[in-house]
């Protein structure tokens, strides 16, 4: 049956994903969806699954149940058309130290299956691309970590995939090399699905479309950045710069909301404004009001006033807090007191 | 086995370019060469019957018991522990390409250090007096016999590299498997002796196994089949072991 224009295109599809070690769950029933084009950022303490999830989709490892799928071929049983479709760059880079940068792209491309007539053409394009054209002739080796890194990048984007899976492909980049890299991710959106896995926040936040938050095996918080902020921060912030006390202040924002937070955060400057912030439970916009009670009150003088969006460094640690005290709930839960019937208990954690 | 070119000429390339290979080779043929000149010394002293390319190729053991280990255990080790081997495993190749492309390289390469031991025998009969009769069989049996059972030895190695992610425990268990099947099978009578009530079954076994009598078959001129299916039957055997380990423990397929 012909595909509707409406429907996206899943170029990554995984369904209730699982992988033991022994007694250890590392993926505990992850699903998720990657259209085509998009690029989506996996956060995560570490340990949380990331890099496994990642490599049961490379093939490299094989999952203990579950289904994964590139292009909407399964992964598990046609292993080797699902490796044609992914470009992929393990955690720590691993490149063979004795090569050239230039022999050791040639290596990966005939591996990769790149028609020869295309062949020279896009090696010299990857490393245009990467910045890499001046290191071609060097050693391996030899090169800078930020060099190495960008030899891992080149190689992951060679073959032109359907899918790019990267970890943590901008660790040990000086912030030139960290804008190139975000610039070069960026050019892929709308072409290739990427995934990525990164400890910088602020780069998930700049560089993707959807953020995964994995702990413990499981996906805590799916979305856009905004989205995730709507429903792990529950609070509005604003900056605020004013003249005059904090407790006129406390007094005329009464009428905005009851419960609300006033700190000071900045001294008062040589104009006598000092900075502070305001926190609002609930995610509203209280702009315009503040501001007309702050013209309502002569004491204060009011310079700006800016709303500050959460740092996604809150939303991942809030989702994160959330995942272990679930999981710490559900040990004492699974936990059965002196008497009581172990099935019984097995049973109210599965509720 | 569409890769298999791409992947040995990469295997190669790498034995090319590090300075271990030449290492391995500089001290491979100073000790065969050591070997060869007091062989001729004790020919020069004492006269004997058997041509001295024979007792050279007896002694083969010698080499084989550092250099199997040292050429192989880099192989599948090192990939390992380096974390290449996930970006090799994560291409359209397979695990029988990668284990063949290494195994091949390796045997190559201990092909082309016999093959240096050939000027040995070069130089020894350009010198030799004119009336001395020259004799290719015992050379070409004793060349036939390394690059049969080279293929199980370096299988063997192969094999113990596809086992861990150490370099040295490679080394060790490459060792211990080769030397294992030198002089176990050698000398598998000798060791079943404390059985009073020795099976009939251990004397035949032991018939098969004995790899310093293959060697004196070879450089005699017998070319002994059973010999031929001893080594390529189960260097074939331990191959396939070892893809299905890459296979088991790297995912491929």
């Amino acid at each position: 049956m012909p595909k509707s224009e409406d429907q996206p295109e899943y170029t990554i599809e995984v369904e209730n994903l699982h992988k033991r070690f022994g007694n250890l769950e590392a993926v505990a029933g992850i699903s998720f969806r990657v259209e085509k084009g998009q690029i989506v950022g996996f956060l995560g303490p570490n340990g949380a699954g990331k890099s496994t999830t990642m490599r049961i989709l490379t093939g490299y490892i094989r999952a203990t149940s579950g289904i994964s799928r590139i292009c909407g071929t399964s992964v598990a049983s046609n292993p080797h058309e699902t490796k044609r479709r992914i470009g992929y760059m393990p955690e720590n880079n691993p490149l063979p130290q004795e090569l050239r940068v230039r022999e050791y792209l040639k290596s990966r491309a005939r591996l990769k299956e790149l028609p020869l007539r295309h062949r020279g053409k896009r090696i010299d394009e990857v490393m245009e691309r990467c910045d890499l054209t001046r290191a071609q002739d060097r050693i391996i080796g030899k090169l800078s970590k930020g060099f190495r890194q960008r030899v891992g990048i080149a190689d992951a984007i060679l073959a032109n995939p359907e899918v790019i899976i990267m970890d943590e492909p901008t660790i040990g980049l000086d912030p030139h090399q960290v804008i190139m890299i975000r610039d070069l991710i960026a050019s892929l959106r709308g072409k290739m699905s990427v995934i990525i896995s990164s400890h910088i926040l602020p780069e998930i936040e700049m560089t993707c479309d959807e953020v995964m938050i994995i702990n413990s095996g499981k996906i805590v918080g799916q979305g856009t950045p905004n989205e995730l902020r709507e429903a792990f921060i529950n609070s509005t912030i604003y900056e605020l710069e004013i003249n005059g006390d904090l407790t006129n202040l406390r007094d005329s924002l009464k009428t905005v909301a009851t419960d609300l937070e006033v700190t000071q955060f900045e001294e008062g400057d040589e104009s006598g404004f000092s900075k502070v912030s305001i926190r609002i439970p609930g995610n509203h916009d209280y702009g315009e009001l503040i501001f007309s009670c702050l013209a309502e009150n002569p004491l204060i003088r009011a310079r700006s006033l800016r709303k500050r969006q959460a740092p996604l460094e809150d939303v991942f640690l809030a989702a994160t807090r959330r995942s272990w005290e679930t999981l710490d709930t559900n040990l004492i839960k699974k936990q059965p007191s002196s008497g009581e019937n172990p099935e019984k208990a097995e049973v109210s954690t599965a509720n | 086995m569409r890769h298999f070119a791409t992947l040995l000429r990469s295997e190669l390339w790498k034995l090319l370019v590090s300075p271990s290979t030449y290492i391995a080779a500089f001290l491979f043929l100073l000790i065969m060469g050591f070997l060869f000149q007091l062989i001729l010394v004790d020919y020069a002293s004492d006269p004997k019957d058997e041509n001295p390319s024979i007792t050279f190729f007896r002694l083969f053991f010698i080499p084989v018991f550092f250099m199997v280990p040292l050429l192989t255990m880099r192989s599948v080790s090192e990939e390992r522990s380096r974390g290449t081997i996930e970006t090799l495993m994560t291409t359209p190749v397979t695990a029988t390409e990668v284990i063949l492309s290494k195994f091949t390289a390796g045997y190559l390469y201990y092909a082309v250090l016999w093959a240096f031991t050939g000027c040995f025998h070069i130089l020894f009969y350009s010198f030799v007096q004119e009336d001395s009769l020259f004799d290719p069989y015992p050379i070409i049996g004793g060349y036939a016999y390394i690059a049969v059972s080279g293929t199980l030895f370096l299988s063997l190695g192969i094999f113990s590299s596809t086992l861990t992610r150490s370099q040295l425990v490679a080394g060790i268990a490459s060792f211990s498997m080769v030397f294992g099947f030198i002089v176990v099978g050698s000398y598998l009578e000798d060791l079943a002796l404390p059985f009073l009530s020795r099976p009939e079954w251990i004397d035949m076994l032991a018939k098969h196994t004995d790899v310093l009598q293959h060697m004196r078959d070879f450089s005699s001129g017998i070319i002994d089949t059973r010999a031929i299916v001893l080594y390529a039957s189960c260097s074939l055997a331990i191959l396939f072991l070892s893809i299905l380990i890459l296979e088991y423990r790297e995912g491929a397929s």
